[in-house]
């Protein structure tokens, strides 16, 4: 008969004033934390592919010397390399491979037929087993013409490694954030207590357990953070999705070549905002259940 | 008074000694002095009192103590016959659950309705809603409140609050009612018929205790006095 019957009300007066502001730098702090994990998603998966394409491959150059059948010599060297153990598969590239090689710095078709080009070999080999580095070039040893063997080492190594900077840095951000956003959300509870310890009081004094009351500001935060995470999230994954159509070069900003990223990083929006959902109400229980503690000791 | 038959959900089955106890009781808000000294009195269960004594005596607080708000500096409190200082926090809710209580200063929550607020103490017991709506708008009825069930504390009177306060605190048939100043603001007349509820619960079974320095009223039941002064129980109104 009554409306005030159909629903029980809530427990918890609104906190309009409060919650506004809250929410708004909770949303930030999620956005950028999904922006920061999907840049470590990236960096991840971009540095991951690079390197095993690298640590794969070894690159033999066959310089061309006046008096010598370059075509003849690459052969031959195709032939030394593949009995090696641990190589898997030997490629002679031919002349005009090299020719567009050089394009960029010589231009496109104007090399006269004698001109000498070194001969790439690209020489696939085993990742778990490769060839030392020095036994490639023993072959080579009374060959009678020169070689540059160039195992990509180096240049793996610089790549995994800030590959590696990149995502721990990008992980201790979102680490940070999360903190971040607990503490704000802490310290907003303890707030939201304090300007309501009437109905904290009320309900006590009409034999609610501590639990009772804790929960009902956890749920208040719980929906808070969930909320704010959503808004922030999905700013974030605009925000990629923008960056990635924009090209290359915004996205390789971010780590977020669209392609490389993947399936996997579409999970990280939904997954930040229950997240956040869920660092809110930790908090907030924590924070809540330590000053009703305090109080009725 | 509505007639309800649900029986007390958190009574123990076996308990003896009187519903409360206190035994040389002294008490002191933080570091001040000993605002209650030496009290000793005992409720037996079903009793009906009355506590007087002029402004500032100790009435409150003698009441707080009662209903576990504060703790007392010396002394022992039973309720139930358990001593409340050996009684470990957990299961200090479940015991504030069979006191109800008629706070002086009526400690509504503003934001509910009269209906919420009443409801509060079954609510928090975790009945469900359907098994209380009903009694609840009885019981407002039957305070004067039917038609003000949806309204707001601050849109009430001082006397209407003071009812509001009232019904929730008898709402869950509690073992021990204890009314501080309950007629303080209520016509004559209210005043008897609210008098009239806490007599039909002690017919129930329930022990009240009444502060009130209302002296017409405290005359008008044929009931035993304790009288508070300077922190004291008078010697000769001790016995229940
Ligand atoms: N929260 C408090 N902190 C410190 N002192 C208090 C507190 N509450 C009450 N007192 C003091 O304790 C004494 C007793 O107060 P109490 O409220 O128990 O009196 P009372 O008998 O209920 O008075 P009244 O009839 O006016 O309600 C008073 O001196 C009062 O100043
Ligand atoms: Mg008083």
């Amino acid at each position: 008969m009554s409306k005030a019957r159909s629903r029980p009300a809530d427990l918890l007066p609104p906190d309009a004033g409060r919650d506004g502001p809250l929410f708004a730098v909770s949303a930030i702090l999620v956005f950028l934390a999904c922006l920061c994990a999907l840049g470590a998603v990236g960096a991840w998966t971009a540095a991951s592919g690079w390197t095993a394409q690298l640590s794969d491959q070894i690159t033999i150059q066959v310089l061309s010397e006046d008096d010598r059948d370059i075509a003849a010599d690459a052969a031959d060297a195709g032939e030394r390399v593949a009995r090696l153990p641990g190589v898997e598969s030997v490629e002679v590239r031919p002349r005009e491979a090299s020719e567009r090689l050089l394009e960029p710095w010589l231009g496109r078709g104007g090399l006269p037929d004698d001109f000498p080009v070194p001969r790439v070999i690209a020489v696939r080999i085993d990742p778990a087993a490769p060839p030392l580095t020095a036994a490639v070039e023993g072959v080579f040893e009374e060959a009678g013409y020169t070689v540059l063997v160039d195992d990509h080492q180096r240049w793996a190594g610089a790549v995994a490694q800030a590959a590696a900077t990149v995502r721990y840095f990008a992980l201790a951000l979102v680490a940070l954030l999360g903190l971040a956003a607990a503490a704000v959300v802490a310290f907003a509870a303890r707030a939201s207590l304090a300007a309501r310890w009437d109905v904290a009081d009320a309900l006590h004094l009409v034999g609610a357990p501590d639990g009772f009351i804790t929960s009902l500001f956890q749920r208040r935060f719980f929906l808070l953070g969930l909320k704010a995470g959503l808004t922030g999230a999905f700013a974030a994954a605009l925000a990629a999705a923008g960056l990635a159509f924009a090209g290359g070069a915004a996205g390789a900003l971010f780590f977020l070549p669209s392609l490389e990223l993947g399936w996997g990083a579409a999970f990280i929006p939904p997954a930040a905002a229950i997240l956040s959902g869920l660092v809110a109400a930790i908090a907030a229980r924590s924070a809540v259940s330590a000053a009703l503690a305090r109080r009725w000791s | 008074m509505p007639a309800r038959d649900d029986t007390r959900r958190d009574a123990p089955r076996f308990e003896t000694g009187p519903a409360v106890r206190f035994e040389s009781v002294g008490m002191r808000y933080g570091r001040g002095p000993e605002i209650l000294r030496d009290v000793s009195f005992e409720l037996p269960r079903g009793s009906f009192q009355f506590l007087t004594g002029p402004s500032g005596a100790g009435k409150s607080s003698l009441l707080k103590l009662i209903y576990l708000a504060e703790r007392p500096s010396r002394g022992l409190i039973s309720l139930f016959g358990r001593d409340t200082a050996l009684t470990d926090a957990k299961s200090l809710p479940a015991i504030r659950r069979r006191i109800g209580v008629v706070f002086q200063e009526f400690k509504l929550l503003n934001h509910l309705t009269v209906f919420e607020n009443v409801a509060l103490p079954l609510r928090v017991a975790g009945q469900p809603r359907r098994a209380y709506a009903e009694d609840v708008a009885e019981l407002l009825a039957w305070v004067g409140l039917g038609e003000r069930m949806d309204a707001y504390p601050p849109t009430l009177s001082g006397g209407e609050q003071q009812r509001a306060s009232i019904a929730r605190a008898v709402v869950g048939q509690p073992e021990i009612l204890i009314a501080d100043e309950p007629t303080g603001n209520v016509d004559p007349a209210m005043a008897r018929r609210l008098l009239r509820l806490f007599a039909e619960l002690n017919k129930l079974g329930t022990t009240v205790l009444i502060a009130s320095h209302d002296v017409g009223l405290v005359r008008s039941m044929d009931a035993p006095v304790m009288e508070l002064a300077d922190g004291r129980l008078a010697a000769g109104a001790r016995a229940a």
